[in-house]
């Protein structure tokens, strides 16, 4: 007797509306007896993850504020991952995007500059993102060397580049040389959408550009084009689509947005720029896309849900003593839960007996 | 299932209801936000020990929350708050790139009160404090000054910042009242943690001739190889010993229990005021290692230094400075250079023949 | 001269850690699947082996246990992407997430601790040979083992008959499924040699490197690692060349840092990273014809039954 894995005929909507909630059963279960070894009462701690990040406005507000970036960036890498483009440097653009904008910043910095400036800062942020992420496209596109590698290695050299910049030419003057530029003036920041908050302008912009990816990959001639491509190449290739362009293209929307959601978080959230503006967010962007089913309204769910667990990880850290390395397991654990159940959409499980299979 | 989700989800509300409603109202709350993992052996692990003789101290006085690896970009501002939140009345944010979402909390929350480590921006609920490391580092000075063989010590720092800066200025300055001659090499790992390059940075440091190696860095890595190598080399942080028993000359050690005892004895007492607190051997915030692995003259010398620092008679930074342009430093402090001066150091001292990276 | 071999016994040490989770990966990837969680099993391996030599005292209990830490941790990555067909990108970047947190858990009870490194190696007569002696026959065993794994790896890839099955499932699973290899199963023992290697390569860092465990010190190596597989075009002998060139611009780096080139110190740090693109868009650039990735890198089997 066997168990086998076998595809479904059609994928299965029922499941595909269920599975998250069954991944989610399975996590509270396993982290309930985990929490009970750790001689923890497990009701009140996945209480501190979950619920207890739903019941005020700060924390919701909270979420938000975490998931704009992780939303923006993902919904461009999963233009480029349903195209069969690898970028997984996302965050390399994302520090460009924060560096461009910046830039504008610090150069108008006391100057009495009009409101101009901060949507200049986020073009120059996308346009910046946008190149950056092109160099990994056009290095496979010209001589075929792999994205996965180019664009990975750029966010190192993204990352001191950065470093390089607070720390020399743009250090805030009045700042006892410590790595940082002056905070920036309110023309260049981020408003805030409540006051007393933290949720800025950045969290609607994810918003549209979720609805613009929807569009896009729904209602649009290269929204298909992409879905083609990357789900049957050959077939693509003899509808005579160009898979080169399109990988500069998607490269280029998602080094865009990884770039524009840079900017707005340094002039968001942070106020200035500084080395670490960035907890991986272009890496955790990755998982949200796939989370998210490559598909823009999902992305934007899971991106929600992974702000979640980061603040009630820290909640269950407050409340419970929980250490963040358990949370970080936690987080694994769920990720593996979600991910495996929604294979269920596709595919499904048979028992076969071995009589059967000799025959 | 869905029956039994939504008995666990009412289950989990009330918990979680009863959890975040119940108050501790006697308990005075300390929370702490911590830079690395409280297992890093280096900075943070000595803030997580100074939390530890608080709970010694106090005992069921007081509860004490701590959030680690909060990264110091947009996360931070939320960590704090998120502490306050949950009843926090002294909060303790232990490095320097917390200094502006500190700020920014403690300007919403008047009457809770923080502590900042190694800042500069203070306020009527926000103290600032850090240890006069420096101070260590000129004892360290003399004694490699005597120690080395070749004239040549190996520096590695992590970052060139004001902190580092005046680290190895006051380390040359100290070399040269007992060898004018001295030569330092410096390498930047351009990371606070990452055993193996500190490792990397060491052993390029005694190939290249240097026999005494001093560190900014967090790790015992650069101790262990010179060790290995049978040369010698400077503990940082803390008690370094056994990672080099016929190798540690001393180690700077952050001490920083009594004054987190002092803190929130003036807490319990309703006597805390907003302070700016730069600590030095005197006050016991930085305390040698031992004198170990160097002649009993080298020993009384050192010893003598150290006296001489705290009973104020020597000054490490006493004028007249010389840059390295051959230029007397202005000497805003009167007989030495000023706090501020020290602050925000950005040159080198004469006699390194270096560059600081960015400058 | 004697500087020059300093910094050889130096490359070859920082290189080490790399190639051995590099060959790993190379091996599952060559197999079909790409595990991004390299990096997770890597810092487990370092706080198992830490923990079982610090426990025993044997640095080959430590290395064992890396090992299986590391194999356990691809077999969950198995499960999840060979049994249950699930995304393989997705999955390893949770490994990773996973891997972190369960290292702390474990290093949480040996912080602060040391043990006695991985000793070097001393043959008598051949490790006092002026200049190459300590390079060849000086360094702790782990150096060598690493290349012999690389000569191992690719005498099995290209001179076994199971290295070209193992091949022919990575580069087309249909072709090999229909000629009756069990592709999932080859793929398992792949990703778990992967998984060993990560752990080895974890491991290396407390063991023989730098002989404490603290949360977080394999810094990033596992990224580098897959990057060096990439780089190598998925070939052992080029890995070689990657991951000792890698090694070499850091330890170069440094020194140079220490000679005094009035470069900022984030430029020489970078230089790695743009060394290793540029390498690569060169080698792409002089490569005739397609990509050599394995055709069926990332991509899901489920047979058909």
């Amino acid at each position: 007797m066997q168990l086998v894995l076998e595809k479904r005929a059609e994928r299965s909507n029922t499941i595909a509306l269920v599975s998250p909630l069954i991944a989610i059963g399975l996590t509270l279960v396993t982290m309930s007896i985990l929490f009970a070894i750790l001689g923890k009462n497990p009701v009140s701690a996945l209480a501190a993850y979950f619920i207890a990040p739903l019941t005020d406005s700060y924390s919701l507000q909270e979420i938000a504020v975490k998931a704009t970036p992780l939303v923006m960036i993902a919904i461009g890498l999963s233009l480029c991952y349903l195209a069969n483009a690898w970028n997984i440097g996302a965050e390399g653009q994302f520090l460009i995007g924060a560096v461009a904008g910046s830039w504008l910043a610090v150069k108008t910095q006391g100057t009495g500059a009009g409101p101009w400036v901060l949507p200049v800062m986020l073009l120059l942020g996308a346009a910046a993102g946008a190149l950056y992420a092109l160099i990994p496209a056009l290095c496979k596109v010209k001589f075929g060397a792999s994205e996965i590698l180019t664009s990975l290695m750029l966010v190192y050299v993204a990352d001191l580049f950065l470093d390089y910049l607070v720390r020399g030419p743009w250090r805030d003057p009045a700042g006892f040389n410590f790595p940082t530029t002056a905070e920036f003036d309110p023309v260049a920041t981020v408003p805030i959408l409540i006051e007393g908050g933290r949720l800025h302008l950045g969290a609607i912009i994810a918003l549209v550009v979720v609805a613009a990816g929807a569009v896009l990959l729904g209602k649009t001639i290269k929204g298909f084009e992409i879905r083609v491509v990357g789900a049957a190449p050959r077939a693509a290739r003899f509808g005579g689509f160009n898979s080169n362009q399109l990988v500069l293209l998607t490269f280029a929307i998602s080094g865009a947005l990884a770039g524009m959601a840079g900017i707005i978080e340094v002039a968001g959230p942070v106020g200035h720029l500084q080395p670490g503006i960035s907890p991986g967010y272009g890496f955790t962007a990755i998982i949200v896309a796939f989370l998210g089913r490559l598909n823009p309204v999902g992305i934007l769910i899971a991106g929600l849900f992974l702000a979640l667990t980061f603040i009630g990880g820290e909640q269950a850290q407050i409340a419970m003593k929980i250490p963040l390395d358990v949370t970080k397991v936690f987080q694994g654990i769920l990720l593996f839960y979600v991910l495996a159940c929604d294979s269920l959409i596709l595919y499904r499980f048979r028992l076969i007996f071995a009589s059967r299979q000799v025959a | 299932m869905r029956k039994i989700l939504i008995a666990a989800t009412a289950v989990m509300l009330t918990a979680g209801a009863s959890m975040f409603g119940a108050s501790a109202a006697e308990k005075l709350k300390v929370g702490f936000i911590y830079l690395g993992p409280v297992g890093d052996f280096g900075w943070t692990y000595q803030h997580d020990l100074a939390r530890q003789a608080l709970v010694k101290e106090f005992g069921d006085k007081i509860e004490t929350t701590y959030l680690e690896n909060v990264s110091e970009g947009p996360d931070a501002e939320r960590s704090i708050e998120q502490l306050v939140r949950a009843g926090n009345k002294l909060i303790f944010t232990t490095s320097f790139g917390y200094m502006d979402p500190t700020l920014k909390v403690a300007k919403k929350y008047p009457n809770v009160h923080f502590e900042h480590a190694t800042g500069f921006k203070r306020d009527k609920n926000m103290s600032i404090y850090n240890g006069r490391f420096y101070e260590g580092r000129y004892i360290q000075g003399v004694i490699a000054g005597k120690m080395s063989k070749s004239g040549v010590l190996g520096y590695i720092g992590s970052f060139p910042i004001p902190e580092v800066v005046m680290g190895i200025n006051a380390t040359i300055l100290g070399a040269q009242t007992v060898n004018p001659n001295i030569k330092v090499k410096i390498i930047w790992a351009n990371t606070w943690f990452d055993p193996g390059k500190e490792a990397d940075a060491a052993k390029a440091l005694l190939d290249q001739g240097a026999d005494v190696i001093m560190q900014h860095t967090d790790s015992p890595a650069a101790m262990q190889i010179a060790s290995e190598r049978g040369k010698l080399a400077f503990g940082q942080d803390s008690e370094m010993i056994k990672f080099g028993p016929n190798t540690q000359l001393t180690s700077i050690m952050d001490n920083w229990a009594p004054y987190y005892i002092d803190r929130v004895k003036a807490e319990l007492d309703g006597k805390w005021t907003s302070e700016d607190t730069w600590g030095g051997l005197k006050s016991k915030m930085v305390v040698m290692a031992p004198y170990t692995n160097m002649p009993d003259d080298v020993k009384k010398l050192a010893m003598d230094t150290e006296a001489a620092i705290i009973d104020g008679k020597l000054l490490p930074f006493k004028c007249p400075v010389v840059g390295q342009d051959g230029k007397e430093v202005e000497c805003k402090g009167g007989t030495h250079l000023d706090d501020g001066q020290v602050l925000g150091m950005n040159f080198y001292v004469k006699g390194i023949d270096d560059k600081i990276p960015g400058k | 001269m004697e500087l020059i071999e300093a910094i050889i016994l130096a490359v070859l040490a920082a290189s080490t850690p790399l190639l051995l989770a590099a060959t790993g990966e190379l091996v599952t990837e060559r197999a079909g699947v790409l595990n991004l969680g390299v990096e997770g099993m890597m810092i487990v391996g370092a706080a198992c082996g830490f923990g079982g030599a610090w426990l025993t005292g044997s640095i080959i209990i430590g290395a064992l246990c890396g090992i299986v830490a590391g194999t356990l941790l691809s077999l969950v990555f198995a499960l999840m992407t060979l049994g249950l067909a699930v995304n393989q990108v997705a999955t390893g970047l949770a490994l990773t997430i996973l891997g972190i947190g369960l290292s702390g858990l474990i290093g949480a009870g040996f912080v602060g601790e040391r043990i006695t490194p991985a000793p070097h190696l001393h043959l008598p007569v051949l490790t006092d040979i002026p200049l190459v002696g300590r390079i060849l026959f000086g360094e702790d065993a782990f150096v060598y083992l690493s290349l012999a794994l690389v000569v191992a790896v690719w005498l099995f890839l290209y001179r076994t008959r199971a290295g070209l099955v193992l091949r022919a499932v990575g580069d087309n699973h249909v072709s090999a499924h229909a000629l009756g290899y069990p592709v999932l199963k080859i793929r398992m023992f792949a990703v778990m040699f992967g998984g060993a290697c990560a752990g080895l390569a974890g491991a290396y860092l407390p063991l023989a490197y730098t002989p404490f465990f603290i949360p977080g010190m394999t810094a990033g190596r596992g990224w580098i690692a897959l990057a060096l597989v990439v780089f190598a075009s998925w070939r052992p002998g080029r890995l070689v060349v990657g991951a000792y060139l890698f090694g070499a611009v850091t330890i170069l780096q440094l020194h140079a840092q220490g000679w005094g080139v009035g470069i900022p110190s984030q430029f020489m740090s970078a230089l790695p990273y743009l060394a290793t693109v540029i390498v690569l868009v060169l080698i792409s650039r002089a490569r005739t014809g397609g990509s050599t990735a394995p055709a069926a890198l990332g991509t899901v089997f489920v047979p058909d039954r």
